[in-house]
This record gives C-alpha cells, sequence and structure tokens, in this order.
C-alpha cells in the first residue's frame, strides 16, 4: 500500500522584510516601486524536508520554537502554501490547529456545534447523526442554548475540542491542544486520541509535551532550523532531542566551593537504576547526596537522599575525587522519561552543588503479567504507582 | 481520496470543490444574518426601516423635480434601493469578509471564495425581507404590477448577485493586503449610487452617449429590470446588455484575482 502522506523536498521561504509597519498601505507599495528602501531577508521556516508516512502510523513531531513544527503543518492543513517541493496526501486531513475555529461568542452552543462542524468540513447529516455524541462527551448539555459568550473558557474548549473529536478524517493533525484544559479532561483527550490512532487512522502530533509525546506516538519526528535533524522511534528521537539541548552550567549554584559534583552516570537493568557519581572536593567533609527525579516537563516526581533524613548515612568525603555509587528501584513509578537532578548539601548548613537534569533516564517497567499494561507516566494520572491492598 | 499540495498551480475555479463544500455558503450566511440582529431590539425591522427611511428623504427632496414617472415617487424610489442595497450590502459585505474572517482563515482550509459569495447571500437575504414592504407601498399606491413583466424579477436579482460579488472578490482580496480598502469602499458606494438610476428614471439622460456610459455600471440593468416589473415600462435592450456585460467582465475580473492572491491570505491576513 502507498504511504497515505508522501512529503518530498518541502522548503517553505518567508522573506523577512525590515520595516517599521505591520500591513501594507497602497502609497507604501507604490513608493517601493521606485526605490525600494525595506531590506528584505530569505529566511526558510523548512528546508527540504523529506518523510513518508505510512497509514496508521502515529508521528510525533518535536523541536524548539520556530523549529517549523507549525509551518509543516500549516502546509499539511493547507492553509499556506509551500515554496517548494510536493505533498501527496491519500485521504482526508483533518486538523486541530486551534480548535474552536469560528465559534462565535454570540450564538448558542448548539449553533455553533454546527457551524464549527461544517467550517471543519462536515456536513450537516453527518452532525445531526453525531449531535448526541458531541454535545455528551463536552459535558455542555445544559448549556446548549446559552450564547457561547456566557460559557466558561474551559467549557468553551471543552466543546470545541468535541466536535473536532468526532470528525472522522484519515489523517488528523494535532498541535498542542493538551496544553489546555483540566487534568480530567486531558485524559479524555488522549483517550480520545488513543481509539482514533487504534482504529487505524493516522495522527501527526506536535507538542512539547514529551511524555504525551512518549504515550501516543510510535515514530518521532525532531526538526530543527526548519530541516528533519532526526527520525526514528520515539523514545530514541526524544531522547536525541534532549541531549541536543546545550547543557547550560547556569543551573549550578555553586562556583569554587569545597565539593562539587564533577560527573555523573547511571544504568539501569530491569527495575533498578545504578547511578555513580564523582565528587571532587578541596578539602575532608560529611556530606548529604540527594536524588531529585523530574518528569521532562520538569514536573517533580520523586525525591530520595543519603543523609538529609538520617544522618548516619552521610558520606564521608577525602580530599581529591570521590566515587558515590548508590542505586534505586524503579517499581513504583510510571514508565516514561525522567530527568535526574543531584544536590550536594549539609544539611541545613551549606549547599555545596546542584546539578540539575544531568542525566536522562527511560523507566521501562515490564508490564503487568496478567493483563499486560503498565503505568505510563502519558495517562497524566502522575509518576507514582500506588499499591492498594483490599480489605478481606 | 488523493490530491497534491504543490506550490503554483495553474489558474483553476475549483468550481468541483466549491460544491463539496456547498453547506458552507448556507453556515456562513446563516451564522452572519443571526449575528447581525442579536442583541438588538428591533432585529430584522431595521432590514426594513433602512431603505424606508431613505425613502423618505429622497422623496421628500426629489418629488417636485422628477415628475415624468408612472408610478408615485416614493415606491419608485423604494423599489429602486431595495435592489440597491443588494449591491451596497453584497459589496461592503464581501470586501470586509476576508478581513473579519482571518481569524478561520489562519487556520482552517475551504475554498476561500465562499465567503465574499455568503456575504453577499446576506445582502440577499436582507432583500427579500423587504419584498413584503415594496407589495404593502403597492397595495398602499394602488399601483398594480405588470405580471407580463414577473420573469425581469429572477435575472434582475441574479444580475444584482453578480454584480456584488465580481467587484466584492477583487476588493475582498484586496483587503487583505492593503487595507486602505476599508475607506474607499463607504465612498465608492455613494458615488455609485448617483450613477445608478435608483433616485432618478432611466431616460433621466437623453443623450445617447452619456447613456451608454452610465450602462457601463453593472448596476444599472438590474435596476431597471426589477423595476420593469412595478411600472411595466419597456427596457433599451442595448443598455441592458451593455450593463450585463459589464457585470460578467467585472466578475471574470473578481474572480481572477481573487483566486490568483487568495494562496497568500493566510500570510498576509
Amino acid at each position: 500500500m502507498k504511504p497515505i502522506l508522501e512529503i518530498a523536498s518541502l522548503s517553505k521561504k518567508y522573506s523577512l522584510r525590515h520595516e517599521q509597519h505591520g500591513y501594507k498601505t497602497l502609497r507604501e507599495s507604490m513608493m517601493n516601486i521606485f526605490h525600494s528602501r525595506a531590506t528584505s531577508e530569505e529566511f526558510y521556516a523548512l528546508n527540504n524536508v523529506s518523510f513518508d508516512v505510512e497509514a496508521g502510523e502515529t508521528i510525533g513531531i518535536i523541536g524548539k520554537n520556530g523549529a517549523g513544527k507549525s509551518t509543516l503543518l500549516k502546509i499539511l492543513s493547507r492553509i499556506t502554501y509551500p515554496t517548494a517541493g510536493k505533498i501527496t496526501v491519500r485521504g482526508r486531513i483533518a486538523s486541530l490547529l486551534e480548535v474552536g475555529t469560528g465559534f462565535h461568542p454570540e450564538l448558542s452552543g448548539r449553533d455553533n456545534i454546527y457551524l464549527n462542524g461544517s467550517i471543519l468540513g462536515m456536513m450537516r447529516k453527518e452532525i445531526d447523526k453525531k449531535f448526541d455524541e458531541i454535545v455528551d462527551f463536552s459535558g455542555t448539555e445544559r448549556f446548549l442554548d446559552t450564547p457561547l459568550k456566557h460559557f466558561s473558557s474551559g467549557m468553551q474548549l471543552r466543546l470545541a475540542f468535541a466536535v473536532a473529536a468526532f470528525l472522522e478524517p484519515e489523517i488528523l493533525i494535532i498541535d498542542e491542544v493538551l496544553a489546555v484544559g483540566d487534568a480530567e479532561f486531558q485524559k479524555r483527550c488522549i483517550g480520545k486520541m488513543e481509539a482514533v490512532s487504534k482504529s487505524g487512522r493516522t495522527i501527526l502530533f506536535v507538542s512539547h509535551n514529551m511524555g504525551a509525546v512518549q504515550a501516543l506516538c510510535s515514530k518521532g519526528i525532531y526538526l530543527k532550523n526548519g530541516a528533519i535533524e532526526k527520525i526514528g522511534g520515539t523514545p530514541e528521537v526524544i531522547q536525541y532531542y534532549l541531549n541536543d539541548q546545550p547543557v547550560s552550567d547556569t543551573a549550578r549554584i555553586t562556583k569554587g566551593k569545597v565539593h562539587q559534583i564533577a560527573q555523573v552516570k547511571a544504568e539501569h537493568n530491569g527495575e533498578i537504576v545504578h547511578v555513580e557519581a564523582v565528587v571532587e572536593s578541596a578539602n575532608t567533609g560529611a556530606v548529604a547526596m540527594d536524588l531529585r527525579l523530574t518528569t521532562i516537563n520538569m514536573e517533580p516526581s520523586g525525591f530520595g537522599s543519603l543523609g538529609t533524613f538520617n544522618p548516619d548515612h552521610k558520606i564521608q568525603l577525602k580530599e581529591g575525587k570521590n566515587t558515590i555509587q548508590f542505586s534505586f528501584p524503579t517499581g513504583k513509578l510510571a514508565n516514561g522519561l525522567y530527568y535526574l537532578s543531584l544536590d550536594l548539601t549539609e544539611p541545613d548548613k551549606e549547599y555545596f552543588d546542584r546539578a540539575d537534569q544531568v542525566l536522562m533516564i527511560e523507566i521501562a517497567n515490564a508490564a503487568e503479567i496478567q493483563h499486560g499494561r503498565s503505568l505510563q507516566l502519558g495517562w497524566n494520572y502522575g509518576p507514582l504507582k500506588i499499591d492498594i491492598t483490599r480489605k478481606a | 481520496m488523493e490530491y497534491e499540495i504543490k506550490p503554483s498551480e495553474r489558474f483553476k475555479l475549483g468550481l468541483r470543490e466549491i460544491w463539496q463544500y456547498r453547506e458552507l455558503f448556507y453556515f456562513f450566511a446563516w451564522r452572519d444574518i443571526r449575528v447581525k440582529y442579536k442583541q438588538t431590539v428591533l432585529g430584522f425591522a431595521w432590514a426594513l426601516l433602512q431603505p424606508l427611511a431613505f425613502m423618505l428623504v429622497l422623496t421628500l427632496v426629489f418629488r417636485r423635480n422628477i415628475n415624468d414617472l408612472s408610478i408615485p415617487y416614493p415606491l419608485f424610489a423604494f423599489s429602486g434601493l431595495i435592489i440597491w442595497n443588494v449591491f451596497t450590502g453584497g459589496i461592503t459585505g464581501a470586501a470586509n469578509s476576508m478581513v473579519t474572517n482571518a481569524h478561520i482563515i489562519k487556520k482552517i482550509y475551504f475554498p476561500r471564495l465562499i465567503i465574499p459569495v455568503s456575504s453577499v447571500l446576506v445582502a440577499l437575504f436582507d432583500f427579500l425581507m423587504t419584498l413584503p414592504l415594496l407589495a404593502a407601498l403597492m397595495i398602499w399606491y394602488k399601483v398594480a404590477p405588470e405580471w407580463g413583466n414577473i420573469w425581469m424579477l429572477i435575472p434582475a436579482i441574479l444580475l444584482a448577485v453578480l454584480a456584488a460579488t465580481g467587484p466584492g472578490c477583487f476588493l475582498a482580496a484586496l483587503n487583505v493586503k492593503y487595507r486602505d480598502f476599508r475607506y474607499v469602499i463607504p465612498f465608492l458606494v455613494q458615488l455609485l449610487l448617483f450613477v445608478t438610476p435608483v433616485i432618478y428614471p432611466a431616460n433621466y439622460f437623453s443623450n445617447p452617449l452619456v447613456q451608454k456610459i452610465l450602462a457601463l455600471n453593472p448596476m444599472s440593468a438590474p435596476v431597471n429590470m426589477f423595476r420593469s416589473f412595478i411600472t411595466g415600462e419597456t427596457l433599451n435592450t442595448e443598455l441592458c446588455l451593455i450593463s450585463i456585460a459589464s457585470a460578467v467582465v467585472f466578475m471574470a475580473a473578481g474572480l481572477y484575482v481573487f483566486r490568483k492572491t487568495e494562496k497568500h491570505f493566510a500570510d498576509l491576513a
């Protein structure tokens, strides 16, 4: 079967005009015919990008702001046109570039469902058929005949997403919708997206939420300065992307303190992570070493320490290089990518060193045998699995 | 379904695609109509009040100057005004439509032509609302229509829509790029009123050359045709054809410019 999307040498060039005014007036244009004062600079938002998407794939597109992610999606959804290259599309594309497009504040919820649905490309009959489901999914049935302007922004968003979720395109383009809405709603959205991808449809998902990308996407594309930097399996691409960020020294609060973290390594086998840290000391001393885990969206997820809670566990440092090894179990952590940070302190007295996000580790606990399912960070339930016991 | 997204294409109207999205005409027009009269006390009455008030003013000013009419002046003015309003409402709405809908254009793809055309449909709706009032005025003045000319209503209305759509699309496209046209449009429309046989009858100017020049106005045929249903006057076929040809030329030019520039709308709006 032919790929559902074939993107071949796609480029988009913008001319940056260095001038004061945002939009043109006739007079300006006329004057520019005679002497062009505005200097212009060419800028490639996308530069020779090629890749194929097979039907049923879920592809995560990651990259920094300005890497060309949104331009790519805009071209795919035909809002803007490429300067060069070609895309062959074999199916209906629907885009959630911004949900709620065409919503009008003066119209009722009911009217807006019809309006928005038809702008998104649904036929009236289709909307009639799915109307109840849409209303159900959005949870706004009580306000259906209220003008939209009286809806809370959360309700507007839910309604908007509900309409879009019931489009049935072969290719669904999603850009950062998950950044908004409450946790419960996000969960429903992710559930819906999973259902969409399980039904064999193709999803292109752009997000800064690495957890969500990892949970949903089978394949990743890392865009950098308008070109594909890395394409492949999601964990691999995410890892590459995160390692590609320049590691800054600014996170360190110490310079020239007595004890400093020089090097950190980690490896994990199965359900245990082994960490090896090298600390350089100008003097002897007893310190505590703290371990912090954060998700890659910087949400704090766990804390452990040698010495902060129990002075007996403090580490005796000698002058010169000290190698400290410790390990921790990952059995209760959700599967996903985490940052590991280390702190070196003397509790209540001094902060020697703080090495923020020095390493990224992927925790992949085996699935629970009977059900083949294990807790995923991308589910947004939080990183900790709680074992509950039923009272007999 | 397979299609390609490529940089430049030959000029196409894209009628098949517009047909696929046909329901959008209705939804956009329906939205604009609902929103237009929301939060107004008088609601749809506004569509009636405007031509009625204008008719009263015109009657006070011109009643004595224009007297070789076969029907009372108020009826004459009103019938001209309501079809004229299809043009002014349509062209103003269409010209601003791309800018007012910029937030949609920047996010979702659909044939862009639907937006200005739907704006013209809103003006057409207002016109249809005023028809009962026209009938009431005819009864009041005891003027019987020329039933033999009733078929003229259809081409008259279609031509008015055509006359508004062509320049409307043209101005809509330009307005995206040059916001100057926001200020040009009301002024242009006011000027045009005086070269259209709305306030005065078509035979007001007797010089045949002047008549021909004025017939270049795409609205002169629809106004005369619409009114011939009430007055029963026979029309000057040659002048009508000039006006229709002009409307067709404007339509073609408008569509061409619109389709040519529409790819850049999202980048410019």
